[in-house]
């Protein structure tokens, strides 16, 4: 039997510590529920497929829509998959002991994110290479799409952590999580497609990617601490 | 062992328009243990909830040692185990598992020493099954070992034998007896008699209207 | 003494009398203010060398423009505060602002895309001051539809609050990427004129326009602040003396 039960916070953990436990819990987690993962993925995949049965299968014009569509079709999917950041854990009581655990709140958040980033977006900006060669983009283009889809999603997970968090408990919240996300999330798109856009047309695409960098760099500081707030706001 | 006090003053709450808690106020010291009672929605988990910190009371103050919790709300938290009505347990992670990631957020321990504690609560058995494939008395015990696994000097506990049969409602008593024991403080909404001598309980009673 | 007065702010039947005494002076003087600058601008002011009298559509256009972000501004500031010090009238400012800011935008999208279609014949345009009160809109619809998705009136003002201060910060950051997504399209000319060549006779009149929705912000305003009050604080027993009066 422990005898130092009153003496804790001489062997706690560090913040670090306790954030690389959550990245590990999570993405054990979602390994375990290994279909779930493909879910947004297939969308991306299905959306992507729309716009060709909407508007021509001719390539050269599906080219020059491809950054749109591509864009689109990241920035719905992302949104899709931020059902499984917060919902899961506030439904079974975790949450709640997240933000009794003495640790700071706005880091274990932030390690939740980057789980997610880790299991969503990095393997949408996987995928999107796939997607734009079936768009007719060129095959040069594709490191840079895979770079520009690969920070943007950081930025929209970040983005859209502010909205699951003050979604949570809401019932069929999906329609209210676009309208509150997506307006945030333009500038990202914006970016995101001219960088896609140069990418294609084999010109220098760095400046949109740098904004894009510091979208991603502005929600990695502050999105967390929102999405703190809105957690403590959800369980009062 | 430090001498600790948790101590209410005045504290009114209100959910929407209803007046939940009406000026609680009370003292438990070290040694202790608040036994909170009152009828379905007279704001038992109100009133635990507003003590962890989790809700936030309109007026009065909450202190734990002397400080008012909402002074250094994360240190109060350190000193803390709250378990609420449901077990916060993932259900796709075995006991074990969970217990490692609840109890690792909080403080360095030993495996040996999560064994113990399962042991304890005679989870051991089902400790590495996925915690969806246990009964909701499993469950609770699990719990519980996450409870005694936290060494927190304050016990926030709602309802904390549910779900259990009768020897697990005897250990539950026989658990709170040996916190106090080692100079903890209990404060918890349970409805059936405690087992701890009649010096060291206290009653609240919630009255809804 | 001055924190007295900083109390009393706080306390709901105090707003809701001074808010009573208020409102007729800002309607008085919005009306006047309003009249005096249409009158300005639509009869005095010369036309425009280049649009003829179409500009005068910028009397009505510009004023609510400029409110819609004042007003979410506001909102913002009030819900910031009601969040941090947890005073609740604050919390019943910023509801009452939200709707009187999604009025204004949507006025300003009107007349924007009337303007639009006396000068480009077409009844939008993805120009950046029109895409950006769009996305202003959005913002608005937003943070009410996330108030009324929730029953529990403080968790609705507190979510609300995060969201308008995130709001808030993020609308600079659309404003400049809408602005530079349109730079680099050659997208249609922003239809501004420019402050400081305009001839006072038509800069006073829009001046005084601006002022007149000012103040008439702040009489709608006051008017649904006592009604939120009065939602708010339906079972208190000061309402009763209050309505009956």
């Amino acid at each position: 039997m422990n005898t130092s039960v009153l003496e804790a916070s001489s062997t706690g953990t560090s913040a670090l510590e306790a954030a690389r436990l959550m990245l590990a819990r999570d993405i054990r987690l979602a390994l375990r529920k290994r279909g779930q993962l493909v879910q947004p993925l297939a969308f991306f995949a299905i959306v992507t497929t729309l716009f060709p049965l909407g508007i021509s299968p001719e390539l050269s014009r599906l080219r020059d829509v491809a950054p749109g569509v591509l864009w689109v079709a990241a920035l719905l999917s992302s949104l899709l998959a931020l059902e499984f950041l917060f919902r899961d854990d506030a439904q079974d009581g975790t949450l709640e002991q997240h933000v009794l655990s003495g640790q700071s709140l706005t880091w274990l958040l932030f390690a939740k994110t980057v789980a997610h980033w880790l299991l969503t977006g990095l393997p949408l900006a996987v995928m999107a290479p796939l997607a734009a060669l079936s768009l007719g983009v060129p095959a040069a283009a594709l490191s840079g799409i895979v770079v520009s889809v690969a920070i943007g999603s950081v930025a929209l997970s970040l983005i859209g952590s502010i909205g699951a968090a003050l979604t949570l408990g809401v019932k069929r919240s999906g329609a209210l999580l676009s309208l509150l996300t997506l307006p945030l999330s333009m500038p990202v798109l914006i970016f995101g497609a001219r960088a896609t856009d140069l990418a294609i047309k084999g010109a220098g695409f760095a400046p949109p990617l740098y904004l894009l960098g510091a979208l991603a760099v502005l929600g990695i500081t502050l999105a967390p601490l929102a999405a703190a707030a809105a957690v403590r706001i959800s369980l009062e | 062992m430090p001498e600790r006090r948790l101590q209410a003053e005045n504290l009114h709450l209100w959910r929407g328009d209803r007046h939940v808690l009406r000026g609680v106020k009370f003292c438990v010291n070290s040694g202790e243990c608040l036994q909170i009672t009152g009828g379905n929605g007279a704001g038992k988990t109100s009133l635990l909830r507003t003590l962890s910190g989790l809700m936030y009371p309109e007026e009065g103050t909450i202190s734990w040692c002397g400080d008012n919790i909402r002074r250094d709300l994360a240190a109060f938290h350190a000193d803390l185990a709250y378990i609420g009505h449901e077990p916060p347990l993932k259900p796709d992670l075995t006991a074990q598992e969970n217990l490692r990631y609840w109890e690792g957020v909080r403080r360095k321990f030993a495996t040996h020493e999560m064994n113990n504690e399962l042991g304890r609560l005679g989870a051991d058995q089902w400790a590495n099954r996925p915690v969806r494939t246990l009964s909701a008395g499993q469950k609770r015990r699990v719990a519980l070992a996450g409870l005694l696994l936290m060494a927190a000097p304050l016990w926030l506990l709602d309802e904390p034998t549910t779900n259990l049969d009768a020897a697990g409602q005897r250990l539950v008593g026989t658990l709170i007896e040996e916190h106090l024991g080692r100079g903890g403080l209990v404060v918890a909404a349970i409805h059936h008699e405690l087992t701890v001598s009649a010096a060291a309980i206290r009653r609240l009673e919630l009255s809804s209207k | 003494m001055a924190w007295t007065w900083f109390h009393r702010l706080g306390s709901p039947p105090y707003i809701y009398g001074l808010a009573a005494r208020l409102t007729p002076w800002f309607a008085w003087l919005s009306a006047a203010l309003l009249i005096g600058g249409l009158y300005g601008g639509l009869v005095l002011a010369p036309p425009d060398y280049q649009q003829g009298d179409d500009f005068r559509i910028m009397y009505v256009h510009v004023p609510t423009a400029w409110m819609s972000l004042m007003v979410y501004t506001t909102m913002a500031v009030a819900a910031a505060v009601g969040l941090i010090w947890r005073i609740k009238i604050s919390h019943a400012v910023a509801a009452s602002c939200a709707p009187i800011g999604a009025s204004f935008t949507f006025v300003a999208l009107v007349t924007g895309s009337l303007w639009g279609y006396r000068m480009w014949g077409t009844y939008w345009e993805w120009d950046p001051r029109l895409t950006s009160e769009l996305i202003l809109l959005f913002l608005y619809l937003g943070y009410m539809g996330l108030r009324s998705a929730m029953d529990d009136m403080q968790r609705a003002d507190r979510a609300s609050a995060v969201l308008a201060v995130v709001g808030v910060v993020n609308v600079p950051i659309i404003h400049y990427s809408v602005l530079w997504w349109n730079s680099l399209h050659q997208g249609p000319s922003v239809m501004q004129l420019a402050k400081p060549t305009m001839p006072p006779s038509m800069l006073i009149p829009l001046l005084v326009m601006l002022l007149g929705f000012t103040t008439l912000f702040a009489a709608l305003l006051l008017v649904r602040l006592r009604a939120e009050i009065l939602n708010r604080e339906r079972t208190a027993s000061w309402i009763r003396e209050a309505v009956t009066q």
